[in-house]
């Protein structure tokens, strides 16, 4: 049963004006401590790159090699995470600087950040758990709701998505290229080229610098210096694979049906982000590293909204969502990771029964009983 | 170049410059000089910066402000202005400002000279809340208000408040070599003598021709309000070749046309280069008898518009597309309707890949009313719609 049939039209839409007000406010309040902050992360992140690639030069020290790797694998998920797909987002494009800036950032990822910015920002944040609509439910590859078909290919899927993780930065490239969408014609060959060009000049030079490049640098520490730099980009991809899995993958998360999409209003588009998505809990830290997709609720309500403020804003989504009696779906990393392991097993296998998906929104339910 | 130093056992260009190459490969995606830049952030030359190194009050309202500026910066021509880029509360702001200091200086800094003006954002952090080893961004020099090379026999600089900026700088050129004082520095500041050598542009006063016959006549309410006050008296007391007049307008009235003609009577036959507030800037096109290409005129408040305007006249620069647009119709659709290959995405102000660079003019946020928006600005072409005439590089 959809957690929101209890709502009127005019409840979902005090509901989106509560959050307006909410996403005013932050708007305002935007400053000088907002960009000491960004800045400071970047900063911060580039120095500990330096510092771990500086360390793995002495890696015939095996503590060396260890803190090289760990510091540069840190470095790595920060420039992805609280840097990379923030930025990316436009999160911090009210500061005007052309440095950090949704159209000039590029980041340490095979995936060139123009085609992720398409799918992602656009086609699953827009179509956010739309069933034939977000590309993201799965990843095209796995089943992760029972409302997507079986098929025997998913008995595979716990392997594939280990793999998946090992490797997630190249499996987005290819994901974005959107190749399913060439056959029928919605999706020409020639910009598909253009793009696969993009993505390969992007893999060359990543590839050039990770595993020739700083290696070579380093001399006699070649081999050290390489396998450093692998398992920092390992860490890193089964990182942002275990985040981002659970954002939206776990218990709790809802999918929806396309004719949800038909005349959605503000209202109920933030409600179908709020049911869509799941919180994880965690240290100060943790949300830092997690680029705050730990607050998977507020960056899909507002993904705009620089990454810092989502902790703050937080307690007052949640407060909102028990004054309407809606579900906030959050917990532990283990636990949340956890029930998406659940699933990801689960559903390789047929059935269970079709649950129906959330369909239709709880105005147009109360239009069709009156 | 780079072969001769390699001989001599040194890195040449060509060596440096294959280096720096090199060096992309270990920073992409970002660039070298985005690490180095944690150790100076001047060293960036994809971004020219610069650095106050100093900032000198001169009057009570405005401040010289001295700037290094990083690699990348040509030197300038007096007369001539840059724009500067400055965090206010997070966000960037650009805005014009003369250079007050001749290209002669010789520590390599420029300055210039920041009058706050009422409410002014820009002008009053600059002139009252900046200060030394703040970071700035910069573009130019830029500008036609120039004296030519050589300088015409008889000169008449006209200004009023802020508008001594570039005079300033024109002068200290014009007359180096005359005054110690003449390098541009700003009056708090020592000045040491010789420094009118450094640049190849101006020769040393021996060298040149007769200097020219030159009259100042600039406007300021009070002497106190007089931005280099005492530095143009200075010069004018050493210099034959200065004449200077001040008006105090709050005792003597606003300066008209016609009393121009008794302080300088031969003022339709020399070179005149005006600047300050338009008003008065009007007045001396209304009444400039001399031939056009003599007239050199200033402007420091560009000509806005300030309608509240519903919506007005778009221009898409790059594709040379112009629609007329209401205060409602979002840019992106007014661009697409005219046949723009508009970037877009969610159309609902999420997803940002429908920004434009603003050229001119204003915009409304279609989502809170606000109207917003400078030149250079991003803006969310799906979201905003105009507020009065603009242009959008699209
Ligand atoms: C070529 C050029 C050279 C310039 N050189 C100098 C210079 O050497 N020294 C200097 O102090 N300024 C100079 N200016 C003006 C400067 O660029 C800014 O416009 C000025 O400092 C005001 O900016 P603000 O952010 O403080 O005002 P804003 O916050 O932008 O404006 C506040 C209010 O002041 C009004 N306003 C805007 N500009 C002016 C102005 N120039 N005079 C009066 N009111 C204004 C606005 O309409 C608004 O109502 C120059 C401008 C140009 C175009
Ligand atoms: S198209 Fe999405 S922000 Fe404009």
């Amino acid at each position: 049963m959809p957690a929101t049939s209890h709502l009127t039209r005019a409840d979902v839409e005090e509901f989106g004006r509560e959050l307006d007000k909410i996403r005013e406010e932050v708007l305002a309040s935007l400053g000088e401590q907002d960009a000491r902050y960004i800045r400071g992360i970047i900063s911060t992140q580039r120095k500990l790159e330096l510092g771990g690639r500086v360390l793995l030069f002495a890696s015939w020290l095996p503590p060396a090699w260890a803190a090289g790797t760990a510091a540069l694998a840190t470095a790595k998920i920060l420039e992805n995470m609280e840097i990379g797909h923030n930025v990316l987002h436009g999160q911090w494009d009210w500061m005007r600087d052309p440095k950090i800036h949704s159209t000039t950032w590029e980041w340490d990822s095979a995936c060139p950040a123009d085609l992720w910015k398409h799918s992602h920002n656009f086609v699953h944040h827009t179509w956010t758990n739309v069933l034939g609509k977000d590309r993201d439910i799965g990843y095209s590859a796995l089943r992760i709701s029972p409302e997507q078909q079986w098929h025997p290919v998913y008995l595979a899927q716990p392997f594939y998505n280990t793999l998946l993780a090992l490797f997630f930065e190249y499996g987005i490239a290819i994901y974005d290229l959107e190749l399913e969408r060439i056959p029928s014609g919605q999706k020409s060959l020639k910009e598909t080229m253009a793009q696969l060009r993009a993505v390969a000049g992007k893999i060359q030079r990543q590839i050039i610098k990770d595993y020739i490049a700083f290696p070579l640098l380093a001399g006699p520490a070649f081999l050290p210096v390489l396998l450093g730099n692998l398992t920092a980009n390992l860490a890193r991809n089964v990182w942002a694979h275990t985040i981002i899995f659970c954002g939206h993958f776990p218990e709790g998360a809802e999918v929806f049906t396309e004719d949800r999409l038909q005349g959605e209003t503000r209202g109920e588009w933030y409600l179908r982000q709020l049911l869509g998505s799941c919180n994880i809990d965690g240290s100060r830290l943790f949300h830092i590293m997690s680029g705050n997709l730990s607050h998977q609720i507020e960056h899909h309500l507002f993904p705009d909204l620089p990454s810092n403020r989502y902790a703050e804003i937080a307690p007052r989504v949640r407060a909102l969502c028990e004054r309407f009696d809606l579900a906030y779906t959050s917990d532990s990393l283990a636990r949340q990771t956890g029930s998406v392991w659940k699933r990801v097993l689960r559903l390789a296998l047929p059935g269970p029964g079709q649950r129906p998906p959330a369909v239709t929104s709880p105005a147009r339910k109360l239009k069709a009983v009156a | 170049m780079g072969r001769m130093s390699a001989e001599f056992g040194l890195p040449g260009p060509t060596v440096l410059r294959r280096l720096a190459k090199a060096a992309h490969w270990l920073s992409t995606p970002l660039l070298p000089e985005d690490y180095l830049g944690l150790l100076d952030p001047l060293w960036s030359a994809e971004e020219l910066r610069g650095r106050v190194e100093g900032v000198y009050r001169e009057t009570a309202d405005a401040a010289t402000l001295v700037i290094r500026p990083g690699r990348g910066w040509s030197a300038h021509r007096p007369g001539q202005w840059v724009r500067i880029g400055v965090d206010i509360q997070g966000r960037r702001h650009w805005r014009t400002y003369s250079l007050s200091s001749p290209p002669e200086r010789p520590d390599g800094c420029f300055t210039i000279t920041v009058k706050a003006i009422p409410d002014g954002l820009v002008s009053n952090h600059l002139a009252r809340r900046t200060a030394p080893g703040t970071i700035v961004r910069l573009a130019g020099p830029e500008g036609e208000f120039v004296v030519p090379e050589p300088p015409p026999p008889r000169l008449l600089f006209l200004t009023a408040g802020s508008g001594i900026t570039p005079v300033m700088a024109i002068l200290s050129s014009l007359l180096a070599g005359e005054t110690p004082t003449g390098t541009g520095r700003s009056s708090a500041e020592a000045s040491p003598a010789g420094a009118e050598a450094v640049h190849p542009k101006w020769p040393p006063v021996q060298e040149r021709r007769a200097l020219p016959d030159v009259v100042l006549v600039h406007s300021a309410p009070t002497p106190q309000d007089v931005i280099f006050g005492e530095r143009l008296r200075h010069l004018a007391a050493r210099s034959p070749y200065l004449r200077l007049y001040e008006r105090h307008t709050r005792s003597a009235g606003r300066l008209r046309p016609a009393d121009l003609a008794g302080l300088c009577p031969d003022w339709a036959q020399r070179s005149v280069w005006a600047c300050g507030p338009a008003a008065m800037l009007d007045e001396v096109v209304a009444h400039w008898t001399g031939p056009e290409d003599r007239l050199h005129i200033e402007h420091f408040r560009p000509t806005v518009l300030t309608s509240g305007g519903e919506g007005g006249r778009v221009r898409f620069t790059k594709t040379g597309r112009e629609a007329d647009a209401d205060g409602v119709t979002p840019l992106l659709t007014v661009g697409e309707d005219t046949g723009v290959l508009m970037p877009s995405g969610c159309r609902m102000g999420i997803c940002h890949s429908c920004v434009g660079r603003l050229r001119s003019g204003r915009v409304r946020d279609l989502r809170t009313g606000q109207v917003h928006g400078e030149a250079g600005d991003l803006i969310q072409t799906c979201v905003s719609a105009a507020a009065g005439p603009i242009e959008i590089e699209l």
